[in-house]
């Protein structure tokens, strides 16, 4: 599947881009995850503590478990920090 | 009556509220978020979001505040992009009958929009810059709901 992957806040600056199409066959976002690790140190670092990193799954927010059939959007970011 | 803007422009906190005053409000409380220079050095605040999901975290929080609270009317305005210190970042603003609904509600809508609005602040100083950490008071506040 073709999925848009989006980073956000430090996680965009650690990686180096704020937007990617990624074709994968990974059943969760914590699958997701694992792969993009294995690609590039950049992401290894990025993902390296996953409890400070949200994510959403086609704009709502949502658990690292959350599986990604049929899903066009994921996006990871930091605890949000609005107001 | 909700009203949910996300934008770089400043807005006009008096215009707002005075909008609300027009719901039929016997009470209008209205909140206003100021980029504020904490340890000093501070240049601006760099206010980033996620334009896809922006609005409709905001209005899915509205939402929630008029069903608890009856509400004539509420308004959520979230500013991205660089402010300046002193300059307005969001306002609240919530219309009711009484003044406990307003109140009550205005501060549901802080606390969610603080720890459920994909917004994320960097501060921009003369020695560096540095993303603002999320604070665990914020995401225990949401208990108080």
């Amino acid at each position: 599947m073709t999925l848009d992957v989006l980073y956000f806040a430090w996680l965009r600056e650690r990686i180096g881009l704020g937007r990617e199409v990624v074709e994968t066959e990974a059943a969760t976002v914590a699958d997701l995850v694992a792969e993009l690790r294995a690609r590039e140190g950049r992401y290894d670092l990025a993902f390296a503590d996953m409890g400070a990193v949200r994510v959403a799954v086609d704009q709502e927010l949502t658990e690292l478990t959350a599986p990604l059939a049929g899903v066009r959007e994921v996006a990871f970011f930091p605890p949000m920090t609005g107001g | 009556m909700i009203r949910v803007a996300v934008q770089a422009d400043d807005f006009d906190l008096a215009a707002e509220a005075a909008a609300l005053e027009r719901t039929g409000a016997g009470a209008v409380v209205t909140f206003t978020g100021i980029v504020r220079d904490v340890a000093g050095g501070l240049r601006w605040m760099e206010i980033e979001h996620y334009p896809a999901m922006t609005r409709s975290a905001l209005e899915g929080i509205a939402a929630q505040a008029a069903e608890r609270w009856s509400l004539t009317g509420a308004t959520v305005i979230h500013r991205y992009g660089s402010l300046a210190p002193g300059a307005r970042i969001m306002m609240v603003a919530t219309a009711s009958a009484h003044r406990r609904a307003a109140f009550e509600a205005a501060d549901f809508l802080m606390d969610y929009l603080k720890s459920r609005a994909p917004f994320w602040k960097k501060e921009v100083r003369e020695d560096g810059a540095d993303w603002v950490a999320a604070k665990d008071d914020d995401e225990a506040a949401l208990g108080r709901w």
